[in-house]
């Protein structure tokens, strides 16, 4: 093994002490985490790409990157991720105080490749914590705004009280983004959409013929999403999807990530959906 | 009708698939509605005697629940139709609708289109072609939400 290897094998076998130097508290149970390297950060991450995150003592999960550093702030080599309480280790990150140190294993998968999308419209759709991985998107083509058409951004939530970022949704929109929100269970009060995020898509105003989507949410909703967008003349090709199994090691190496020919953690997440719908509609994958 | 109501329809895709006199008899039975925000369109349990096409802005579906009030089960926007009671016996709204900002749209006469599908089948069956879709894909929405995909496991009731 050479020399400049090393960097690289370390930070995709041994986990990286990172201090935790923000939490934000989003709803009741999901954080978004500013994570900094004192001694040496890992190799840049990418939209769309991963890290395994540890909660020292208890295990590690894969978390995708939420953000994008400024690169012009001496801050850029700073993580960025957002988790949901649901297990025992996210449970234990999600009440990790700034100061404490977590483990960081990464960058691992493909990434959403913002820039094949220069020169196009884009569209994003989300479903859930679904909007924490193309957040970074959004932070991309907004930082080289001129460079894109259309920007439409489409977010579904169970309720009003689990959207994400809602302060950075009104930037956004405010910042010229076309944003649709809709949620399942109206809260009193409520005066937005109802529904679901599929049907926000014949509304949307971008030309088919020459845009690139980006759909992260649960499978069944992606699945529908990619109809109700390849029903508007998108090519599957041009739709881009967040699929997630069990990432264990993250390089492609133990297996348990498998769909049928893809390891997740290694040829995915982010798969292109003439290539996911195959393995999507197979019950035993 | 007027040419308006005729230009106005065809500026929405909805019935892009009828063919121009088909058109034409369907506006033959359609005029402008507005609604402001907040104003009821028809309410639950009452006579299905009308259906509109969207132009512009929100309208809420809506369920009376006791004890809750009007819940909204559902909004639509600009470009979808609004009801399908008419279709069918008895001809009652299932569901109450409102606008939540200034609406503008075409209301249909319901028995009109109704006697027109039955006098010309081949322009019922082209209806029928039109709103199969909708229906279907309102029930796909409702049985995602059934799955309540968003949800943790803890909120669902699973270990």
């Amino acid at each position: 093994m050479s020399t400049s290897a090393a960097p690289a094998m370390v930070g995709s076998a041994v986990p990286q002490p990172y201090r935790v130097v923000s939490r934000r508290v989003d709803t009741a149970d999901t954080v978004t985490f500013e994570l900094a390297h004192d001694a040496g950060p890992l190799p840049a991450f990418a939209p769309g790409q991963f890290a395994m995150l540890t909660a020292y003592g208890i295990g590690e999960v894969p978390i995708s990157l939420s953000g994008l550093p400024d690169p012009d702030d001496d801050r850029a080599r700073r993580l960025t991720h957002t988790l949901r309480a649901v297990g025992a280790v996210t449970r234990a990150l999600h009440a990790t105080a700034p100061g404490a140190t977590i483990g960081v294993r990464g960058p691992f998968g493909t990434s959403w490749d913002v820039e094949s999308a220069a020169g196009r419209d884009v569209v994003i759709v989300a479903g859930g914590i679904g909007l924490a991985p193309v957040r970074p998107v959004l932070h991309a083509v907004l930082a080289d705004r001129a460079r894109y058409g259309n920007v439409v951004l489409l977010v579904g939530a169970r309720t009003p009280a689990d959207l994400l970022y809602p302060d950075e949704l009104l930037r956004w929109r405010e910042s010229g983004v076309q944003l649709g929100v809709t949620v399942d269970r109206p809260a009193d009060g409520w005066i937005g959409q109802v529904g679901v995020v599929p049907a926000l898509i014949p509304h949307a105003r971008f030309d088919p013929a020459n845009s690139v989507a980006f759909v992260c949410g649960p499978e069944v909703m992606m699945r529908f999403t990619a109809q109700a967008l390849i029903g508007r003349g998108l090519p599957a090709s041009r739709l881009r999807v967040s699929l997630e199994r069990n990432m264990r090691c993250g390089v492609g190496w133990c297996g348990h990530c498998q769909l049928g020919p893809l390891l997740l953690c290694r040829d995915g997440p982010v798969v292109d959906y003439a290539r996911a719908e195959p393995l999507m509609n197979i019950r035993e994958l | 009708m007027t040419d308006d109501v005729v230009d106005r329809v065809a500026a929405l895709p909805f019935f892009a698939a009828l063919n121009p006199q088909q058109l034409r008899q369907l506006c033959e039975a359609g005029m402008p509605a507005s609604y402001q925000p907040g104003e009821r369109i028809f309410a639950e349990g009452g006579t299905a005697d009308r259906f509109w096409l969207i132009e512009t802005g929100d309208v809420a579906l809506d369920i009376r629940v006791p004890g809750r009030g009007d819940q909204v089960i559902e909004t639509l926007a600009g470009g979808a139709v609004l009801g399908w009671s008419w279709l069918h016996p008895p001809y009652r709204w299932q569901f109450g609708a409102s606008a939540r900002e200034r609406v503008e749209a075409i209301a249909f006469d319901a028995a009109t289109v109704r006697d027109r599908c039955d006098a010309d089948p081949v322009f019922g069956y082209a209806m029928l072609r039109l709103f199969t879709p909708v229906i279907t894909e309102r029930l796909q929405a409702t049985r995602l939400r059934l799955l309540d995909l968003y949800a943790t496991a803890a909120q669902v009731g699973r270990p």
